[in-house]
């Protein structure tokens, strides 16, 4: 409770601002320089995933957004999959 | 053997050259024999922040296509002994050079100096590559800005792609009072984000402007902050542990005003 008084108090500053958008910024350039990085992360993906589902691998979509953090502290930066499911497998259970 | 290390930073204007000028000054005010290696071509300036504008005969062009030797074309410092200035062509532009032609470049000079210290220009263009070509160690150098650190995560990444491996953090141009007032970066922040090592922290000074008017790098003022500053870097690079200087309470006019009538009334 105190804490987050002190939270909702607390002024952000200019530097705070400017700290949370080179974040996200930097998330995006790193990802973007190495254009592998996305496919490497994509096919670890869809290694997990096949265990369970049946997936449809090319409309596979994974990239990397924005979105509003739970704890309203601002923006942060999330990776967003879309992955098609063909069927489910039994072997889960 | 010498060493070659480059200073770079992606985002003009945040202090390369500036730095170049006094790191080499100070390591060969600590009795080391420096080469300064301007890389800018087209937009040569290490010439006239040295004061050596008028003595230049020859350049660093000249020296790759065999026009004259490379002792021909180094500017001896006469103010410090052991300190020498290789400049850029003006008149050309940076493909004049190949990275090939750097590399066989610095590795000439490593024979003869203690350390070679190379002001590449802005950009990540064939000017970065050609000064990047022959270095050991990389300076990175950013101002506590958003555009200039982005620039510096950037530079880092192609530097460690081109195998130079551990670069250096210069954050340039701190001021002390903003920071605590929560409206600049710190230095901690900075680091946070691009998670490298620091080699040292300039603060703002207007001792840099004062000094580039007259051709005198601060490093070799006493009372200049930002001189300061830039001899504790100097000695970092030869391997020396010398913590960072304390920057709060020294800046700001007020205080200023503040301590000199202190002074005067005492
Ligand atoms: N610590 C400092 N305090 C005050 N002024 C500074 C400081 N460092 C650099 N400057 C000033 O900032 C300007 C740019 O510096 P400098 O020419 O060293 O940058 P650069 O990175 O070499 O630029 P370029 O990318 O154009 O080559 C100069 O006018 C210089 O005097
Ligand atoms: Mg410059």
């Amino acid at each position: 409770m105190f804490d987050l008084f002190s939270r909702l108090t607390r002024r952000r500053t200019s530097k705070d601002v400017a700290k949370e958008r080179l974040k996200l910024v930097l998330i995006h350039d790193r990802a973007n320089v190495s254009p592998q990085f996305l496919e490497m992360v994509k096919g670890e993906i869809i290694k997990v995933i096949q265990h369970y589902m049946e997936i449809d691998e090319d409309a596979l979509d994974i990239q990397i957004t924005k979105t509003e953090s739970e704890d309203g502290e601002g923006i942060v930066p999330a990776l967003v999959a879309s992955i098609p499911i063909r069927g489910v497998k039994n072997s889960g259970k | 053997m010498g060493e070659v290390i480059v200073i770079t930073s992606g985002k003009g204007g945040v202090g390369k050259t500036t730095t170049t000028a006094n790191l080499g000054t100070g390591l060969c005010l600590l009795g080391k024999k420096v080469a300064l290696l301007d890389t800018d071509i087209g937009l040569r300036n290490l010439d006239v922040v040295m004061g050596l504008e008028n003595r230049i005969v020859y350049d660093l062009v000249d020296v790759v296509e065999g026009v004259c030797r490379i002792k021909q074309a180094l500017i001896k410092d006469k103010r410090y002994d052991g300190l020498y200035l290789l400049p850029a062509a003006q008149t050309r532009d940076k493909n004049s050079v190949t990275p090939n032609q750097m590399l066989k470049l610095c590795d000439d000079l490593r024979e003869e100096f203690d350390y070679i210290i190379v002001d590449c220009p802005a950009g990540i263009e064939q000017g970065f590559k050609n000064a990047i070509a022959g270095a050991d160690r990389a300076i990175v150098i950013t101002t506590p800005e958003v555009s200039a650190v982005r620039d510096a995560d950037r530079i880092i990444g192609l530097l460690e792609a081109n195998e130079i491996r551990k670069p250096l953090l210069l954050i340039n141009r701190v001021r002390p009072v903003m920071v605590k007032k929560g409206d600049m970066m710190s230095i901690e922040d900075i680091i946070d984000i691009l998670a490298i090592d620091l080699i040292g922290v300039v603060p703002d000074d207007e001792n840099i402007i004062i000094s580039t008017n007259r051709g005198e790098p601060a490093v070799t003022e006493d009372k200049s902050l930002a001189g300061q500053a830039y001899r504790n870097v100097a000695k970092r690079i030869m391997g020396e542990e010398v913590p960072l200087i304390d920057l709060s309470g020294q800046d700001g006019f007020l205080a200023k005003v503040k301590k000199l009538f202190g002074f005067r009334s005492a």
